[in-house]
C-alpha cells in the first residue's frame, strides 16, 4: 500500500451537504486525480464536525490545517498550493475576532477547545460508513466487555453510579430505566432508540446517526444485553435521509463483523435491529405514541401508567432512550462511571449536546460539561451576537420549553437549574434572541407549531392550544386586551393539568415563560398597540425620513403595490394606506434613510 | 400509470423486514411512495397494502390520514417542504416562503398546474445551523436567501438534476 501523505477530513455533515459539499469532494478527487496524488491523499467524509455556519469545511492532516466556506473553486486551489507546494491557503482559513487568521481553531478557539466530547466522541473524526474505523476508536470494546465479562445487572449498575440522565428531555435516570425493564415480568422485551427528534432547533440526534451510527447499535445492543431483549428498533424520523441511510449501512456492517445478530461473540447473547421511519408527526417523539406508530397505528399517545417499561410495545416490557444518551453508553462501560462523572454537577453528571442557532455567530452544536453557564455556552463559545445587536435571551427546549432573559445568563445549565427558571434543557436546541425578536411572536410562533402537531386526542390540547393561538394572533394584530392576557395564564395552567402526554403538557410554557419575563412586552401589545421589537406588522409603520433620502428610487421600484412616490433625488414618501409592510424598502435602501416606527401610523 | 404488481412486490420484499406482524405499514408506504411519480397512495394501492399485510383497509386509512408525509391525493413530483420552525423563522425564514410563492405561484397545500411542484410546510429539518432550510424530496438547501431559492426552483424547473 503507498504511503498517504495527507488526509482530507471533509465535513459530511447534512448541513454541510445542504451547503455544497458533494462539488466541493468532487473538485478535489478531480484535482487530486489531475496531479496523480490520488495514491498519497486520502479523503475521508466524515460526520458533522460542528461548526456549521462556517461550512463546507475540512481538515487537512498531518498539519491539522482547517479550511472553511468551501466552494469547489478553494477546494482546487487548495489541492495546487496546499496538498502540491505545501502552501497554506490563507483565504479560507478560519479567521477568528476581528478578522485574525486562525489556522488550527481546533485549539485555540473555544467553540472547539472549551468542548468534551463524549457523545459526540467520534463527530467529524472518523469516516461513519467504515465500520473499522469505528473498532479503531474502540468501537464495540465496552459490547464485548459487557456480553463477556458483565452481568445484566453489573451493567445496569455501571450506568445507574454515572448518574446518566435521558438526553431527549425529561431528564429521567438512565440506568433507573434499564432496571424497571430488567425487572419487568416477561420472556420478550424490546430495546427502542428513539431518533424521532422533532424539537425546532435541535439536531445532536440526526448529527449523531449521521456521523457515527455505529455507537447507537453498540450502545443498543448494550441495552438490550441490560434489560434482556433480543430485539430492538431505532425509530427514524423521515425529515433525516442521511441518516436513514447512514444506519443501514452501518446495520449491514455490524451483521457482517458479528457484532449483531445470533449468538455475538459467542456470549449465547442474539440481539437484532431494525429501523422504522416516522412519517412527518412531531408527537410520535413521545414514547408511547412512538410505541403506537412502531406498531403501524395513528401516533397517539396512551395513557402513562402503564409505562413502557411494564405494558410497551405489543404490550410486552420495553425501553426507550434517546440518540445522544445512548451514545455515551460505550464510553462510560469503557472508562467507568467515575470518568464521566468527573464532568458535569452532582445531579446531572457529564456533558450535554447542545444545539446552537438563530441570532449567534457560531451555531452549530457543540458538546459541554453540564453546569456551564450560559454566559459561557452563548457568549464564548457561541461568539455572541453575529450582528453586535444586543441579545435579548435564549429560547430552550423547543415548544416545550420556554425562554431566558439575558440577565439569568449566569444560571449554570442542568435540569433543575433551567427548570427553575421556567425554562427546561430539553434535547438540548438553543435559539438565541436578539432585540429585533418580539416575544409575543416568539409564543404566537410556537402555538401555531403545537396547534399544528397536537394530535388531538385530548381536548385540552387540540382546542386550548388553538385558542391560545388565536388570543396571541390577536394580542400582535393590536386588538388585544388586558382580560385576554389573564385568559392566557389561565388556559395554559389548564392545558398543562389536563393533557395526557408531554406534548400537551407542555404546550403553554413558551406562552407561560415569555409571560413570566416580558409581561410588558405583552402589555405594551394590548395597551399601547406597540411592539417594542418592531416584529408584528400590524403595529408597526414604515417611514421615510426625508432628511437622509437621497431620492435614489430603489425604493419605489422594489415596491410590489408601488405605494412609495418621489421624483428622483428628491425625498420620496410612502402612502400609509396603500403600504402592506412587506419591509421590502427597509432592506434595500442603502442610506439607513427607511425605518420602522411602532406604534403604526393611522 | 402505477404498476399495480410491482407494488405488490415491493409490499413482498418489505414484509420480510418485519420484527413483528404489522410493525412495517408505515415502513412498507414509504417504499410504494418512492415508486409512485405524484407523491400519494391511490386507492387501489392502499387496498394492496391492507390485503398483503392483512391490516384491515380503515386501519391503512387511519395511517395516511395522519402523518403529514403520506397523502391520498396526487401531489407533485417534487414535495418542497419548508421549515417553518423558530430557528428559520428568524433569520429570515418568511421571506424564502414568500420568494416559493411568488416563483410557483402557489401557497401551502398547493401543486402548480405543470404537477411539478407542491409545497409544504415542515417542522424543523434539523438544519438550524444553515438556516432557513427548505427540503425538495430527499435534498436539503441551507443558508438560503429568495435568490438562491429562486435560482434552485428555476434549475429543476429546466430539468437539470439536483
Amino acid at each position: 500500500m503507498p504511503l498517504t501523505t495527507n488526509t482530507i477530513l471533509i465535513c459530511a455533515g447534512g448541513a454541510c451537504i445542504s451547503s455544497g459539499e458533494e462539488s466541493v469532494k468532487e473538485a478535489l478527487e478531480r484535482k487530486i486525480k489531475e496531479y496523480n496524488l490520488q495514491d498519497a491523499i486520502k479523503i475521508v467524509e466524515t460526520g458533522c464536525m460542528g461548526a456549521c455556519s462556517v461550512g463546507p469545511l475540512m481538515v487537512i492532516y498531518p498539519e491539522g490545517v482547517y479550511y472553511q466556506k468551501l466552494t469547489p473553486k478553494a477546494a482546487e486551489k487548495i489541492v495546487e498550493e496546499h496538498l502540491l507546494k505545501g502552501r497554506i491557503v490563507e483565504d479560507y482559513l478560519y479567521k477568528g475576532d476581528k478578522g485574525k487568521i486562525v489556522p488550527q481553531p481546533q485549539k485555540e478557539i473555544p467553540f472547539f477547545s472549551r468542548q468534551v466530547k463524549i457523545a459526540t466522541r467520534n463527530l467529524g473524526i472518523i469516516d461513519p460508513l467504515n465500520i473499522e474505523e469505528y473498532i479503531a476508536k474502540d468501537g464495540y470494546f465496552a459490547l464485548y466487555k459487557v456480553l463477556i465479562e458483565m452481568s445484566p445487572e453489573e451493567v445496569i449498575n455501571i450506568i445507574k453510579e454515572s448518574g446518566l440522565r435521558g438526553r431527549g428531555g425529561a431528564g429521567f435516570p438512565t440506568g433507573l430505566k434499564w432496571e424497571f425493564a430488567r425487572k419487568s415480568p416477561g420472556n420478550e422485551k424490546y430495546m427502542i432508540c428513539n431518533a424521532d427528534e422533532g424539537d425546532p432547533g435541535a439536531f445532536m440526534d440526526r448529527s449523531i446517526l449521521e456521523g457515527d451510527p455505529h455507537t447507537i447499535i453498540e450502545a443498543m445492543t448494550i441495552a438490550g444485553y441490560a434489560i434482556g431483549a433480543s430485539k430492538g428498533y431505532v425509530y427514524v424520523r423521515a425529515e433525516y435521509p442521511i441518516a436513514i441511510e447512514r444506519l443501514t449501512e452501518a446495520l449491514k456492517q455490524a451483521h457482517e463483523y458479528g457484532f449483531l445478530g445470533e449468538n455475538i461473540f459467542d456470549s449465547g447473547f442474539s440481539f437484532d435491529i431494525e429501523i422504522r421511519i416516522g412519517a412527518g408527526a412531531f408527537v410520535c417523539g413521545e414514547e408511547t405514541a412512538l410505541i403506537n406508530s412502531i406498531e403501524g397505528k395513528r401516533g397517539q399517545p396512551r395513557v402513562k401508567p402503564p409505562y413502557p417499561a411494564q405494558k410497551g410495545l405489543w404490550g410486552k416490557p420495553t425501553n426507550i432512550n434517546n440518540v445522544e444518551t445512548l451514545a455515551c453508553v460505550p464510553p462510560i462501560i469503557i472508562n467507568g462511571p467515575q470518568w464521566f462523572r468527573q464532568w458535569g454537577t452532582e445531579k446531572s453528571p457529564g456533558t450535554k449536546v447542545f444545539a446552537l442557532a438563530g441570532k449567534i455567530k457560531n451555531t452549530g452544536l457543540v458538546e459541554v460539561p453540564m453546569g456551564i453557564t450560559l454566559r459561557e455556552l452563548i457568549y464564548e463559545i457561541g461568539g455572541g451576537s453575529p450582528t453586535g445587536k444586543k441579545i435579548k435571551a435564549v429560547q430552550t427546549g423547543g415548544p416545550s420549553g420556554g425562554v431566558i432573559p439575558e440577565e439569568y445568563f449566569d444560571t449554570p445549565v442542568d435540569f433543575e437549574s433551567l427548570t427553575q427558571l421556567g425554562a427546561i434543557i430539553g434535547s438540548g436546541g438553543m435559539i438565541v434572541l436578539d432585540e429585533d425578536d418580539c416575544m409575543v411572536d416568539v409564543a404566537k410562533f410556537f402555538l401555531e407549531f403545537t396547534v399544528e402537531e397536537s394530535c388531538g386526542k385530548c381536548t385540552p390540547c387540540r382546542e386550548g392550544t388553538k385558542k391560545m393561538y388565536e388570543i396571541l394572533e390577536k394580542i400582535t394584530q393590536g386588538e388585544g386586551t388586558e382580560e385576554d392576557i389573564v385568559l392566557l395564564e389561565n388556559l395554559g395552567n389548564v392545558i398543562k393539568d389536563s393533557s395526557l402526554c408531554g406534548l400537551g403538557q407542555t404546550a403553554p410554557n413558551p406562552v407561560l415563560s415569555t409571560l413570566r419575563y416580558y409581561k410588558d412586552e405583552y402589555l405594551a401589545h394590548v395597551r399601547d398597540k406597540k411592539c417594542p421589537a418592531k416584529k408584528c406588522r400590524d403595529l408597526i409603520s414604515y417611514v421615510i425620513d426625508s432628511t437622509k433620502c437621497v431620492g435614489c428610487t430603489a425604493c419605489a421600484r422594489v415596491c410590489p403595490v408601488s405605494c412609495i412616490s418621489g421624483e428622483v433625488k428628491k425625498p420620496h414618501e410612502i402612502d400609509q394606506d396603500a403600504c402592506i409592510k412587506c419591509g421590502s424598502c427597509f432592506e434595500v435602501c442603502r442610506f439607513g434613510a427607511i425605518s420602522k416606527v411602532t406604534p403604526a401610523l393611522d | 400509470m402505477i404498476d399495480l404488481k410491482e407494488i405488490k412486490e415491493i409490499v413482498q420484499e418489505t414484509k420480510k423486514e418485519a420484527l413483528e406482524e404489522q410493525d412495517i405499514l408505515i415502513y412498507t408506504l414509504h417504499k410504494i411512495l418512492d415508486k409512485i411519480e405524484n407523491n400519494y397512495i391511490p386507492d387501489e394501492v392502499a387496498k394492496i397494502v391492507s390485503e398483503e399485510l392483512k391490516i384491515p383497509l380503515s386501519k391503512v386509512y387511519e395511517v395516511l390520514t395522519f402523518y403529514t408525509m403520506f397523502s391520498t391525493k396526487p401531489r407533485g413530483k417534487y414535495i418542497i417542504r419548508v421549515c417553518t420552525s423558530l430557528p428559520c423563522h428568524v433569520v429570515n425564514g418568511r421571506e424564502i416562503i414568500q420568494a416559493i410563492k411568488e416563483e410557483l405561484k402557489i401557497d401551502f397545500g398547493q401543486t402548480t398546474n405543470d404537477g411539478l411542484f407542491t409545497l409544504e410546510e415542515s417542522s424543523c429539518l434539523g438544519l438550524c445551523g444553515v438556516s432557513p432550510v427548505i427540503m425538495i424530496n430527499q435534498d436539503y438547501f441551507g443558508d438560503l436567501t429568495p435568490e438562491k431559492v429562486k435560482e434552485i426552483l428555476r434549475k429543476i424547473k429546466g430539468g437539470e438534476k439536483i
